[in-house]
């Protein structure tokens, strides 16, 4: 019972914030329905209850759009009919795909958070990685898939973790704020790519775009079912199994004490006699190595090329996965289910009932921003709202 | 200004901070108000200057009932604070250090009327004999001055009730005579002093009355002409305190720490320390006494491995340590209980079993081939809790919410969980109750007599210094400038060479 409460105490700030940002997110839906407030001075009630029914409509989308018609599912399940059965889990498992590289990213944010360590540049070594996923898969093209799918995702792996491991060096060795170093790298990063891109090597023949051969013609990353436009890959798995390799690396080993210990308090590390510029560096490369990981995935499992823009911010996005998930692995797990949700329920709720797809970006910064507000979110339900230095101070 | 809290009573989730409190303080009056880490001064301080609300009882200024919703309240009605941590502008003089937030204006354009206030400043000043550049910037201030800073702010905003809050913590012994000098001469002027400590001289010396608080209600209160230090201790702990600590003579043998003509340079990579030359044998306490800020701090992380020696010998137990690193330096058996605890001996948001194993973590049976064994980290920190009577729900309760005192059993748990040949204390009793600082002595001379091992204290109290050294080193300007046999030694004698002199 002890051990229950204490696993959901972190998530109750994170619960209320989602839920207060919904809120805002209808009120922000009614009042920009001009079509309906524009009975208002004529049936003022009529145009409420309309109000809550289309804001009702549009999170019903959303929430279908996101993980599929329940109903729809079962019926298919009994049809045997791969193509019905694609078609009904297909919001769901486009939901997965969504979140996979937002779980990598998520946890490479968090492995540097936790040793103290702001890393802005898992874009940049998310991108990278998939560069060097890509690369390898084209120099190395002769090996039989299975083999040349561990080369490739190993390779991206270490690009990343070497990127990531720069700006670790520098802040180790010299004190260069990585705020500054992983933001300039990830511009690196991003040239980087678009220079690799234009060589004809790398360039898909034809094309005068900076857009790679299609990889899958060498190596794909096996998708888990055999369905009709079904794109979940094992990347899915993998994210997950990260995820607890994490949580048991950061509370089990002693290498992820040092992390934490350098991540809270430098100073006690030090006199504790632990190497706080080597927890940074290990931090560091650990967490370009896991945004590497993801963005091996997603170039071999999900994009099928290298492309300029195959990240959708993901490595931005997991900076607020992260404060989300209060850096918890399993946190970063669900966080990235919802923001992979929101990505694709917010595409059924555009088509269905006009809302602009900018809704979901819009209820996104507003659950940071509760969650970054916890007082606020505290006061807004009443618990108890009290400032975090009282009653320590009797 | 006449001043009564009447029954008051607060609770936090857990604690009952407060309960059914009753104090006055008349015009011209000091109040001494003493009490253990926790018994709730603080609180108390915190509901008088409008931070909290009490759960019940009443604030009575002049017999009048009076309610503060916020900390500007407070000030209207003329209670002045002076917190323990200082609300200055290190970029600010003190002219607008003192005036900011109850700036007068001039012009069209509501420019800070400096002139005026300044001439406020200097008339206070030399009213109170503070002794104040109305012109000096509050970073290139010592300690004590901005202290005096804190006091002319408050006076500049017309307070009737001044309230310190452990104000002698930072003060060496001559400033904080000083400030007893300026309580006594603001009492005269008709403001009254609410003095909030832990040290039972103090209250004894400038107090007119005292009354003291244990775990959140007043335990009694007392005239300061009829009471002694002993009377008074077992008041705030509620027991009888040994004030004095109880060892025998020490019996040293072989040298275990010796330094030769040592020098450290500090950060700014000026010579803190210029020249030691100091031999600590097995069974022997060596004290080092001094002022804060004359080397000692260089001097121990030197010790200790956190910094480099630039010139000179140092070994421990006959092994060369040059450029040793802190792992190498425990290692050889070498304890240290650093000076500031929160920030260099504990990781306050980790658990009490986490900071237990923190410098011990690598080893077994804590761990083996990088992975922590949570089952054998959890029953000895259970142990430790146990041996060290660590006041605490659980081993898993983060260490920043412990007390002071419990902190620092947890530091001194950890430190002596292993065996060992040489202990250096810094400051090992700052800041902590009579109960602690009884306790944390027995430790270390339990150290001494039962280990045989030799022990380096460094400390700016003197009472601490001359209760538990065997022999005495003064620190002075980065030098050692006399070393007393602690049975020899007298107060006046060290507090002499403490400022240079002698």
């Amino acid at each position: 019972m002890k051990r229950l409460r204490r696993a959901i105490q972190p998530a109750i700030v994170p619960i209320l914030a989602i839920l207060s940002a919904f809120l805002v997110g209808s009120v922000f839906m009614f009042i920009t329905d001009l079509e309906n407030l524009a009975h208002f001075p004529t049936d003022p009630g009529g145009t409420i209850v309309a109000g809550i029914v289309n804001v009702g409509n549009a999170y019903y989308a959303m929430i279908i759009g996101a993980f599929g018609d329940p109903t729809r599912i079962i019926a298919a399940i009994g049809s045997n009919d791969p193509k019905v059965i694609a078609a009904a889990i297909r919001p769901l498992t486009e939901t997965l795909v969504a979140a996979t590289p937002l779980i990598f990213t998520g946890l490479a944010v968090a492995v540097a958070f936790r040793s103290g360590v702001f890393n802005i540049g898992v874009e940049g070594q998310f991108i990278l990685g998939a560069m060097g996923a890509t690369v390898a898969v084209l120099v190395f093209r002769g090996l039989p898939p299975p083999i040349l799918l561990v080369v490739a995702i190993g390779a991206g792996t270490l690009t990343g973790a070497a990127w990531g491991f720069i700006p670790g060096f520098l802040k180790a060795r010299t004190g260069a704020h990585e705020v500054i170093t992983t933001i300039m790298l990830n511009y690196v990063a991003a040239q980087l790519v678009l220079f690799g891109l234009r060589s004809d090597f790398l360039r898909a023949p034809g094309s005068d775009a900076p857009v790679s051969k299609v990889l899958w013609t060498f190596v794909r990353v096996p998708l888990i079912f055999d369905l009709p436009a079904i794109r979940l890959h094992y990347g899915i798995v993998i994210a997950l199994i990260m995820a607890a390799v994490v949580s048991w690396f950061i509370f089990k080993t002693t290498k992820g004490f040092e992390l934490r210990a350098a991540g809270f308090n430098l100073h006690a590390a030090r006199y504790a006699g632990m190497s706080a510029g080597g927890s940074i560096m290990l931090a560091m490369a650990l967490s370009g190595g896991l945004a590497g990981l993801g963005g091996s995935f997603e170039v071999l499992g999900t994009a099928g090329q290298m492309t300029t823009d195959l990240s959708a911010g993901f490595g931005f996005n997991a900076i607020a996965l992260a404060l989300l998930a209060g850096n918890r692995p399993l946190g970063i797990v669900l966080a990235a289910l919802l923001f992979g949700a929101l990505r694709t329920g917010g595409g059924l709720m555009q088509v269905k009932t006009g809302i602009p797809l900018d809704l979901i970006v819009f209820i996104q910064a507003l659950v940071i921003m509760f969650v970054a507000a916890p007082l606020l979110v505290r006061s807004i339900f009443r618990m108890n709202a009290r400032p975090l230095d009282e009653g320590s101070t009797i | 200004m006449r001043l009564e809290l009447k029954d008051i009573t607060k609770r936090f989730p857990g604690v009952l901070a407060n309960d059914r409190i009753t104090i006055t303080v008349d015009k011209g009056e000091v109040l001494g108000l003493l009490g253990e880490n926790g018994a709730g001064k603080t609180t108390l301080m915190n509901i008088l200057s409008g931070l909290y609300r009490p759960d019940s009882g009443e604030i009575l200024i002049e017999g009048e009932r009076r309610t503060f919703e916020d900390p500007r309240q407070a000030i209207a009605a003329g209670i002045g604070m002076v917190h323990q941590h200082f609300q200055l502008v290190p970029v600010f003089d003190v002219v607008e250090s003192v005036a900011l937030g109850s700036e007068s204006v001039t012009g069209p354009l509501g420019t800070f009327d400096r002139k005026s206030a300044r001439k406020r400043v200097v008339e206070l000043s030399e009213q109170y004999g503070l002794n104040v550049d109305p012109d000096a910037t509050i970073e290139d201030l010592p300690v004590g001055v901005r202290q005096r800073v804190e006091i002319l702010k408050a006076l500049y905003r017309k307070s009737d009730v001044l309230v310190l809050d452990e104000p002698s913590a930072v003060l060496t012994p001559a400033e904080t005579e000083e400030l007893f000098d300026i309580i006594r001469g603001l009492a005269e002027g008709g403001t009254s002093v609410i003095f909030i400590t832990h040290k039972l001289g103090e209250v004894l010396e400038v107090a007119d009355r005292i009354t003291v608080l244990r775990r959140g209600a007043v335990a009694g209160t007392v005239n300061p002409k009829e009471t002694t230090r002993e009377q008074l201790a077992q008041l705030m702990v509620g027991r009888d305190v040994d004030l004095i600590v109880d060892k025998g003579p020490s019996k040293p043998g072989e040298v275990v720490l010796s330094l030769k003509d040592v020098f450290v340079m500090d950060d700014r990579f000026g010579m803190a320390v210029k020249g030691v030359t100091l031999d600590v044998r097995a069974g022997e306490i060596v004290a080092i006494a001094g002022v804060q800020g004359n080397g000692q701090t260089e001097l121990v992380e030197a010790i200790v491995g956190l910094r480099t020696i630039d010139s000179g010998e140092m070994s421990i137990g006959g092994e060369a340590v040059h450029r040793a690193s802190p792992r190498h330096i425990a290692d050889l058996g070498v304890a240290h209980i650093p000076e500031d605890r929160i920030r260099d001996g504990l990781i306050a948001p980790m658990t009490i079993s986490e900071n237990y194993i923190l410098n011990s973590y690598h080893r077994q049976p804590y761990s083996s081939r990088g992975v922590l064994d949570r089952k054998e980290i959890a029953s000895h920190a259970a142990q430790g809790v146990q041996d060290f009577d660590i006041r605490t729900p659980s081993i898993e309760t983060m260490a920043g919410s412990l007390s002071g005192g419990n902190q620092q059993k947890v530091v001194v748990a950890r430190e002596f969980s292993r065996p060992l040949k040489l202990v250096v204390a810094s400051q090992p009793t700052r800041g902590l109750d009579v109960g602690s600082i009884e306790y944390i002595h027995s430790q270390i001379v339990a150290q001494r007599d039962d280990s045989g091992a030799a022990i380096l204290i460094v400390s700016t109290e003197l009472d601490e210094v001359l209760a538990v050294g065997d022999r005495i080193a003064v620190m002075f300007g980065g030098r050692i400038i006399g070393i007393l046999e602690g049975a020899e030694a007298t107060r006046e004698a060290v507090g002499l060479l403490m400022g240079g002199e002698g």
